[in-house]
């Protein structure tokens, strides 16, 4: 049934992470660096999901789930604090949070 | 089969790319689910569609929804002029990240390997996820809980808590005093601690939005 190749479902994941990752680096709002950590969660869960199905094992899909897992509390606690920020800096802008000097 | 991972895939990864391109933060967040529901089409085409519903069920619905109300409650359609990125700060980041992944794709070439083939339900799934993964479980529910708990704390006002938390104890003792005077300044105050506890209020939806992929999951 499933004729598609390892690779490119791996290859996927792979392009998927560096299209996050290069947002990641780039773009400057709060809200969208938390989107492209999403991204690049999804993207290694779905490596995870190509690894599991090359063995045909449950394995990757349990991996997955706990990706999912640790992506929701990720969001929860990174949307709490994109509201602190706002209030605090009036704008979600992550270089105005330049205090530590980073 | 093949043909259908191809074109998801094409649908991922444009949509993906939008989605670090755009500047409307709305329009990104959607692309954002289309990219998300493309790779739910995928996790079907690779023979798992337990995942594959779970993604659509708690990525493209809890997780998006929590997003999409945070930008609602921010109001942050004023921050995004202040913030479009020069065309010229793509380039640097783009360069390294393509650097990378040429290597990722040539790694992977190396060698070659076909999937197992036949689909792993959700049956053999929570057999494992309730048999030798069963600690990984535990912990996933304690970090949501953790993550519950601190998202609550950090997007809480810190200063206000205290006299909202008074008002909220206060009221309900204050409300039926005979004493007009000490009525009407009681009732000025608690108007205006109803106005922070309000405020506050507001971000309660947020949590509990949060703790529904915790029910989910």
């Amino acid at each position: 049934m499933a004729s598609v190749s390892l690779n490119a479902a791996l290859i996927l994941a792979g392009v998927l992470f560096s299209i996050g990752f290069a947002g990641l680096l780039v773009r400057r709002n709060l809200i969208v660096v938390l989107a492209c950590i999403e991204i690049m969660l999804n993207a290694a869960g779905l490596a995870f999901v190509a690894a599991g199905a090359r063995w045909g094992h449950a394995d990757g899909q349990v991996m997955f789930i706990f990706v999912l897992a640790m992506a929701a509390a990720e969001v929860a606690v990174g949307l709490g604090i994109a509201i602190r920020f706002r209030h605090q800096f009036g704008r979600l802008d992550v270089d105005d949070a330049d205090e530590m000097k980073g | 089969m093949t043909a259908l991972f191809y074109i998801a895939a094409a649908v991922a990864v444009v949509a993906t790319l939008l989605v670090v391109t755009r500047s409307n933060l709305v329009h990104a967040l959607l692309y954002l689910v289309v990219s998300l529901f493309a790779v739910a089409v995928i996790f079907f085409t690779l023979g798992a569609p337990f995942v594959a519903a779970l993604e659509v069920i708690v990525y493209a619905g809890a997780i998006m929804m929590l997003f999409i109300f945070a930008v609602m409650l921010l109001n942050v359609r004023a921050d995004e002029d202040q913030m479009r990125v020069p065309r010229r700060a793509w380039i640097g980041p783009v360069v390294l990240v393509a650097v990378l992944l040429a290597e990722v794709v040539y790694g992977v070439q190396l060698k070659d390997a076909t999937l197992a083939g036949g689909e792993v339900g959700p049956a053999a799934v929570s057999t494992s996820l309730f048999g030798p993964y069963v600690l990984g479980v535990e912990l996933a529910s304690m970090l949501l809980l953790a993550a519950l708990v601190g998202a609550r704390h950090v997007a809480a006002q810190p200063d206000a808590a205290p006299a909202e938390l008074g008002a909220e104890y206060a009221a309900p003792g204050d409300a039926p005093g005979s004493d007009a005077a000490g009525a009407g300044a009681a009732g000025a105050h608690e108007t205006d601690a109803a106005g922070d506890a309000g405020a506050d209020e507001a971000s309660a939806p947020d949590d509990q939005a949060g703790r529904e992929p915790a029910e989910a999951v």
